[in-house]
């Protein structure tokens, strides 16, 4: 199972701040397709380029695989400091 | 030593700084930094600021910064505090306080380290604003190009 975290103002957009999705492997990029397959609302906000994803809490790009027990987060650009 | 700390509660700079100094005969320069929530923001009267952040990667995201400040530049002691949650206009929000044997390692650091943060630490601001009718609005601070390009100089 991977855990797919949201964060900021992508936690709102989305209307949720965590979802679970069984048997998933594949890219980062094949996740994003998924989850607007399946949300087809998201896309306007999840297919941003602007958006950031980390595997494990580590920032990672789109070539990047996830297996099974991967926590996956997507956010927007960091405001912190 | 490195301390790197992600919390809720105050902290005090002239305790921090103590504990740089105490015992550190060996370095003589101290540079520090304190970010504090300020009252005005893009044309916005900022009654209140929230920091989100992502419990966990906040930590790993600081110590992987730290560790680079290190590779670049002899250090002492590093001490990185970042408050999250609630805060008022005033409050001190971030510290970086880094010790060296001579100032410009202390100071090139310091400044490394908070351009690196303001990048790259998954934190993000939301602000309570005053509008002009006095009712109030909560919104996300946007990340700034300019923080960007202040890494250039680090490349």
């Amino acid at each position: 199972m991977v855990k797919v975290l949201f964060f900021a103002h992508l936690r709102q957009q989305l209307g949720t701040d965590k979802i679970h999705l069984e048997n998933f492997v594949g890219t980062i990029t094949k996740l994003r397709d998924t989850l607007c397959t399946e949300h087809p609302q998201w896309l306007a906000y999840l297919g941003g380029d602007s958006i950031r994803v980390a595997v494990n809490q580590e920032v990672v790009d789109d070539t990047s695989l996830i297996t099974a027990g991967d926590e996956v987060a997507f956010f927007p650009p960091v405001t912190g400091g | 030593m490195d301390w790197i700390e992600v919390c809720t509660a105050p902290f005090s700079v002239a305790v921090e700084y103590a504990s740089l100094q105490a015992a550190n005969s060996a370095d003589g320069a101290c540079a520090l930094f304190v970010g504090s929530v300020r009252d005005f923001n893009a044309g916005n009267d900022v009654e209140a600021l929230t920091l989100e952040h992502y419990p966990g990667m906040t930590e790993k995201s600081l110590q992987h910064i730290v560790i680079d400040a290190r590779k670049r530049w002899p250090l002492g002691r590093v001490k990185l505090i970042h408050r999250v949650g609630r805060m008022q206009v005033n409050d001190e929000i971030v510290f970086v306080g880094v010790t060296s044997a001579h100032r410009k390692a202390a100071f090139s650091a310091c400044q490394y380290i908070m351009d690196r943060l303001k990048t790259e630490a998954p934190l993000w601001k939301q602000e309570r604003v005053r509008l002009a009718n006095g009712n109030s609005e909560e919104h996300w601070v946007k990340a700034r190009d300019s923080d960007t390009r202040e890494l250039e100089k680090w490349a």
